[in-house]
């Protein structure tokens, strides 16, 4: 960024087409930061003005008003109270919707008050024939003294006028504000409100009176004389409503002259749709038709591209192995690094499926249909309507599951869902669930056309549900957290989606699981690597000793090779991790080796089967999983000498994989998003003692 | 008294002054101010939610919510 450039700060109501004007403003130039000191995620992008101009664009979480309800909708009053910093826009562009001027001009009554160049886009303008709505556009300009530019950002229409105008505001640099809420309300009390300084504007000192916020420039007398007013809370709420009200008045006076809509062109495709979605039968069942198709894609579409993956990274690491010098950077690079780049990047088909129909949900306005229908439902155990879309995130990811909890405004309902996320089963616990039924549950119909393998995988599926709103319920019982729930959603109009918003959301999304997750997973596995192939001062004997011991047998250099990957990780430090566990999880149905796979999972579940392969000395370079099957298959237990992986095993290990927090990435999401460590550490044991137990009761009770 | 909540699907009402203290101010800032009419559109299968229009917004908002803001059969 240059020095040249223009901050400009979009800001809109949600549903105004922001995110398409965005797009079309800035392209392919966007990138996701942070906020310092906050992390939540900054959506940025370069849009070129001029010739000779360019302007970052910051995309703010959509907000009805500067009054922030929820974390969202906090950033918007960080990034617009700052003055004079890095982060101060020079330049705010409002996004309104035509059809709902009235309640958009609200929002921008209160920007203008804080005395910034604002420049006003109405959207969707290519509506307004068919919706009967005729604007006054000159007049409107000069009754609310700004820069106003009619739009239609889906059509690309106005894009360069919106350009050409923030030009125009940043070089006239004059903002006046527009209600003026002085000498409206309390002469009086806002006349010595003003006076507590004045390098800011009025509705400045207010806002910080409001919302109890005070940014770090405020010295310390004007600070205290500010905390003063906040003695009388009561008036200060009062207040706040009559502000709305006046501001209303105003935005009515100006709409009277400049905005008119002929009632009788409404069309009535909305209530029908509705009349559908939010229907008490079918309502319901079109959402859980939806669901199933969505699960469906998940698994059918994402398997192809994740065998891809999974090959290609078998295929790298064989390369880097034969072509390679022999030595500890090559191991770490074939068995630490490329696989664990590879565990993060074969989750990217099923999360990109997941974001795709999420997006599509959330722009043609049917997602708020669902919040709508699932409220009351979800309520009764302690979340909220808006808990479902975390939920369903969960069966790809926790992590962009939990992420999706921001909207959520009251905390005790948004922690609620944030700590029984992880029981709803997510891609990872795939493989091992997979693997595991494959071994223990028969390849038989029953009724004739239902597989029982299909069916137990489903149970399971059902099991995570269940846990996670059992768990929910229970929490609820339990937190003694006073949170004010409140709960208002705008139900918008239906829309078709825009392939372009939709690509955009899937690539951001995607983009921002991996470099988030896809580190911590990274890292771990190389941690993970490293423990597994070093262990205490004997263990570089392993290698020469095991040679000792087989050299009578006549085995084949490879096997030979196997013999001796698996006795060293029973001598590494991880192999000795396992054993030490090995008496606390004996009446699981576990012996050490599968006890080894339980702290490798920690990383990611799905380590679960590597590493199992590694165990039972199967080769690195065969990555087949018939092999591994076969192998696990063929694994005694050596106090009963009957099989290792009977039904009782089986079933316990699956129990405890459903339950168990077995996910450091998650851990870390939930650390962050929290600000403590006390949830993740309640996440971590809570949900490992549930594992433990379960599954201690499903083998006892088989077996 | 009639509220937003005793209102029948498809009937419309005017919010009340004497109810300002009582609505929530974020949904103030949505549009519902006294005097705005309001339209009871449809109600959520376990009869909570309401999805309502008020001031040309629609909006879904609890059945407590909605009790609390009274309303009157006419404009006023």
């Amino acid at each position: 960024m240059s020095k040249n450039d223009i901050k400009v700060a979009l800001i809109g109501n949600p549903n105004t087409g922001k995110t398409s004007l965005f797009n079309q403003l800035t392209g392919l130039n966007q990138k996701v930061g942070n906020y310092p000191g906050i992390t939540v995620d900054k959506k940025e992008g370069i849009s070129k003005l001029s010739s000779t101009r360019n302007a970052v664009i910051t995309d703010l979480p959509g907000t009805y008003s500067i009054n922030p309800t929820s974390l969202d909708e906090s950033i918007v009053l960080k990034t617009l109270f700052t003055k004079n910093t890095k982060e101060s826009p020079d330049v705010i562009l409002v996004v309104a919707d035509v059809e709902n001027l009235k309640r958009n001009l609200l929002l921008f009554s209160q920007i203008k008050d804080l005395e910034i160049p604002t420049v006003l886009a109405i959207n969707m303008v290519d509506q307004m024939e068919k919706k009967g709505i005729t604007i006054d556009l000159s007049l409107l300009k000069r009754e609310l003294n700004t820069e106003v530019i009619l739009i239609s950002a889906r059509k690309n229409a106005g894009i360069d006028d919106v350009k050409s105008a923030i030009i125009r505001c940043h070089v006239a640099a004059k903002a006046s504000p527009l209600c003026g809420i002085d000498h409206k309300i309390d002469p009086d009390y806002f006349t010595r409100l003003k006076e507590i300084s004045p390098n800011y504007s009025l509705y400045q000192l207010w806002l910080m009176l409001t919302q109890n916020n005070y940014p770090e420039q405020l010295t310390k007398e004007e600070k205290e004389k500010l905390l003063a007013y906040r003695n009388n809370i009561s008036k200060i709420n009062k207040y706040q409503h009559k502000e709305t009200i006046y501001r209303y008045q105003q935005i009515n006076k100006i709409l009277k002259n400049t905005y008119s809509l002929d009632k009788s062109k409404a069309t009535d495709l909305r209530s029908k749709l509705d009349s559908i979605f939010t229907h008490k039968v079918f309502g319901y069942l079109f959402f859980f038709f939806l669901l199933l198709v969505i699960f469906q894609s998940i698994f059918d579409w994402a398997t192809l591209p994740m065998d891809l993956i999974d090959g290609t990274f078998a295929e790298i690491t064989d390369f880097a192995k034969s072509n390679l010098p022999k030595g500890v950077l090559t191991d770490l690079l074939a068995d630490g690094i490329i696989p664990g780049i590879g565990g993060v990047l074969i989750f990217i088909p099923q999360i990109a499926i997941l974001f795709l129909f999420i997006a599509i949900l959330e722009e043609t306005g049917y997602m708020s249909r669902v919040v709508f229908l699932m409220d009351k439902i979800m309520r009764r155990f302690g979340m909220n309507g808006k808990g479902v879309i975390p939920l369903i995130s969960g069966t790809a990811c926790a992590i962009p599951a939990i992420m999706a909890t921001r909207t959520i405004s009251s905390w005790k309902e948004r922690l609620i869902t944030i700590l029984v996320v992880p029981f709803t089963t997510c891609s990872a616990r795939l493989p091992v669930y997979a693997i595991l039924i494959s071994l223990i549950i028969p390849d038989e119909k029953i009724f004739g056309f239902l597989n029982l393998q299909g069916l137990v995988l489903l149970l399971l599926y059902a099991l995570g549900f269940i846990t996670a709103i059992v768990a929910a319920y229970v929490l609820n019982k339990t937190l003694k957290i006073k949170s004010k729930s409140f709960f208002v959603i705008e139900m918008p109009n239906y829309k078709l989606p825009s392939v372009k918003n939709v690509f955009f959301e899937v690539v951001e999304k995607t983009k921002s699981f991996v470099l988030g997750a896809g580190k911590i997973i990274l890292a771990l596995s190389v941690v993970l690597w490293f423990l597994a192939s070093n262990g205490p001062s004997s263990f570089n004997d392993v290698e020469k000793n095991t040679i000792d011991n087989f050299v009578n047998q006549n085995l084949s250099s490879e096997e030979l090779q196997q013999k001796i990957a698996s006795v060293k990780l029973e001598n590494s430090y991880i192999g000795i991790l396992g054993k030490t566990i090995e008496p606390v999880i004996r009446p699981l149905g576990y012996d050490w080796k599968i006890g080894i796979a339980l702290i490798t999972s920690l990383a990611a579940r799905e380590v679960f089967v590597g590493t199992l392969a590694t165990i039972y000395s199967v080769g690195s370079d065969d990555e087949n999983t018939s092999t591994i099957k076969e192998k696990m298959r063929s694994e005694v237990n050596q106090d009963t000498g009957r099989k290792r992986f009977n039904f009782p095993v089986g079933m316990s290990l699956m129990v405890f994989y459903a339950f168990a927090m077995q996910c450091l990435a998650t851990l870390a999401i939930v650390k962050r998003e929290t600000k403590t460590w006390k949830w993740p550490l309640i996440q971590l044991f809570g949900m490992g003692l549930l594992a433990y137990f379960s599954s201690f009761l499903t083998y006892q009770i088989l077996s | 008294m009639s509220t937003i909540a005793t209102l029948r699907i498809g009937e419309v009402g005017y919010v009340s002054e004497e109810s300002l203290d009582a609505i929530p101010l974020k949904l103030l800032e949505m549009g519902c101010l006294p005097g705005a009419e309001v339209q009871l559109i449809q109600v959520a299968p376990l009869k909570d939610p309401l999805y309502i229009c008020v001031n040309g917004s629609h909006l879904a908002i609890r059945k407590e919510t909605a009790a609390k803001i009274i309303i009157l059969k006419s404009e006023y």
